[in-house]
């Protein structure tokens, strides 16, 4: 599903790289938590695994991609099949929660009458039904981040990318987004989420992967946020 | 990307950036109305030239009391200075190239003169003896007026020989230069409507980067992130490119068939289906300008 061979990325200006061989195999319906402190990497991978950013060697393939040979023009098709959540929510706050979910259907050219089904569907699967027509800054934190997962999941994404999702939010907010989270993967799609959140890390007791100054330094299959025995 | 909802896009950048769209519109309509005027002089030009020069005759002048001494030594053209002009036009050797001519003599010269320059002071002064007593020729081909100065240039009694169109080529110089200085000038306007364009579209980018970021994210091709933007260029100029084709159209049914062609009756003036023809071409080039203009523009600004 996802499969990353010594992969490296170095910035311009830094003489140490992003990232230093690493190398990272997640399957289809995994759910992986992304740790390590800021600048460990888990941002440089997030990038290479949304072909925001190409490594500078190895291979990255994703969904059956090669990515570091994918040409420009197909990157936008790549992207269809993934769904994003980051901190900051990215909504717009000019459009409705229902406007903001529609309208990632819309530049990717869906039927109107598809988007009148999908819409309300997978915000009644959300919580927020109630709440279609209200503008992002009418919402709380919590719910706003409700929305972009509504919009990145709309299209049924096999690959859900989440990058500090609860970043922003209280521990009781971000317990409604894991359940969330969670649900989406026991429907059957991969998450990816990178955190700083140890106490969700340790409660869900998921695949760890913990990165330090580029390299990865744990892969551990139900593991906390620490190290073993620390957590 | 739907069709009604992308022109809905279009729509709301066009009035996020109301006052860059109301200077696009302005630049491109005077700079276009500018392009238009020149290119419609410049058929005037090419009309009249056809229509003055198969009407230009050669002028022979014969010598009066008043000539100058160096083209006139012997003084007032005789009798039979006049008989061996005639004589000469109906020669042979120039017959065949003249359609027809006539004698003008002072008499008659004068009251040309007066009816000419009728209210202006040097009517008064003028007197029938200072004006020349001239052949006036038609050739049939103007261009071979040269034959009818080599054989009189030089011809005791005749002052000179001149060909109208070197008048003519004077009027058609000054409006040539006319007609070039406003499309220089219309040149550079259209350089800086380019310009103008190019950052307002970036402007109109910068302002929705969140959006960009988001249908960059979602997956939304190139091409449908791209469109709206050059779209919107296109719609601006294109306003301002049919606004310009208006002004010409009017100018010509109000200014130039109403007013220029009243008052010079004799004239062929550039008509409606001149503009017919410049019209669609100014549209076509405001729209393509324009269309280069935001893409480029907008391919600088959004490096997938």
């Amino acid at each position: 599903m996802i499969s990353l061979q010594k992969v490296t990325k170095k910035y311009k200006g830094t003489p140490r790289p992003a990232l230093d061989q690493v190398s990272l195999e997640i399957d289809k319906g995994e759910f992986v938590f992304l740790v390590g402190s800021s600048g460990s990497g888990k941002s440089s991978l997030m990038r290479l695994m949304l072909r925001e950013d190409v490594p500078n060697s190895g291979s990255v393939h994703v969904l059956g991609e090669n990515l570091v040979g994918l040409p420009a023009r197909r990157v936008p098709f790549f992207r269809r099949k993934l769904g994003v959540v980051f901190q900051d929510f990215r909504l717009l706050p000019n459009k409705t929660v229902s406007e903001n979910v529609a309208f990632s259907l819309q530049v990717i050219g869906k039927s109107e009458g598809f988007i009148q089904q999908a819409v309300p569907d997978v915000l009644g699967m959300v919580g927020l039904g109630e709440k279609a027509d209200r503008l992002p800054n009418e919402l709380s934190g919590g719910e706003q981040q409700r929305v972009a997962l509504a919009r990145a999941i709309v299209n049924k994404p096999a690959i859900l990318l989440a990058d500090e999702p609860t970043g922003n939010l209280d521990p009781t907010t971000s317990e409604g987004i894991m359940s969330l989270l969670n649900s989406i993967n026991l429907a059957g799609t991969t998450v990816v989420m990178a955190t700083h959140d140890f106490s969700i890390v340790d409660r869900m007791k998921k695949r760890v992967v913990e990165l330090s100054h580029g390299q990865v330094v744990r892969d551990q299959v139900s593991g906390g946020y620490g190290v073993k025995g620390q957590a | 990307m739907r069709l009604g909802f992308m022109l809905s896009e279009v729509g709301q950048g066009l009035k996020r950036n109301l006052a860059m769209v109301v200077s696009i519109i302005l630049v491109t309509f005077i700079s276009l109305t500018f392009v238009g005027t020149a290119s419609l002089l410049q058929l005037q030009i090419g009309q009249m030239k056809n229509y003055w020069y198969e009407r230009a005759q050669v002028a022979v002048y014969l010598c009066t009391e008043v000539s100058p001494e160096a083209a006139c030594p012997r003084g007032a053209a005789t009798e039979e200075v006049k008989a061996e002009v005639k004589q000469r036009l109906e020669s042979t050797t120039l017959a065949p190239f003249i359609e027809e001519y006539y004698f003008e003599d002072q008499q008659q010269a004068f009251a040309n003169f007066q009816e000419q320059f009728a209210g202006n002071a040097v009517a008064q002064y003028v007197k029938p003896e200072q004006l020349n007593e001239t052949f006036w020729v038609n050739l049939y081909d103007p261009n071979q007026s040269p034959i009818l100065t080599e054989s009189f240039t030089g011809l005791s009694g005749v002052e000179e020989v001149r060909d109208q169109r070197s008048y003519l080529d004077q009027i058609f110089t000054i409006l040539n230069t006319a007609s070039l200085v406003a499309i220089s000038i219309a040149s550079l306007m259209l350089v800086s409507s380019v310009l103008l364009i190019s950052t307002t579209i970036r402007l109109s980018a910068f302002s929705r980067r969140r959006e960009l970021g988001i249908m960059r994210l979602v997956g939304a091709s190139n091409f449908s992130i791209q469109l709206p933007f050059i779209l919107e260029g296109v719609v601006a100029a294109l306003i301002g490119s049919v606004l310009a084709g208006l002004t010409v159209l009017v100018l010509i049914q109000f200014f130039v068939q109403g007013f220029l062609a009243e008052s010079l009756p004799f004239t062929s003036f550039v008509g409606l289906s001149d503009g017919m023809l410049v019209v669609p071409l100014l549209i076509a080039a405001g729209v393509l300008l324009a269309a280069v203009a935001s893409g480029l523009a907008i391919r600088r600004y959004l490096k997938i």
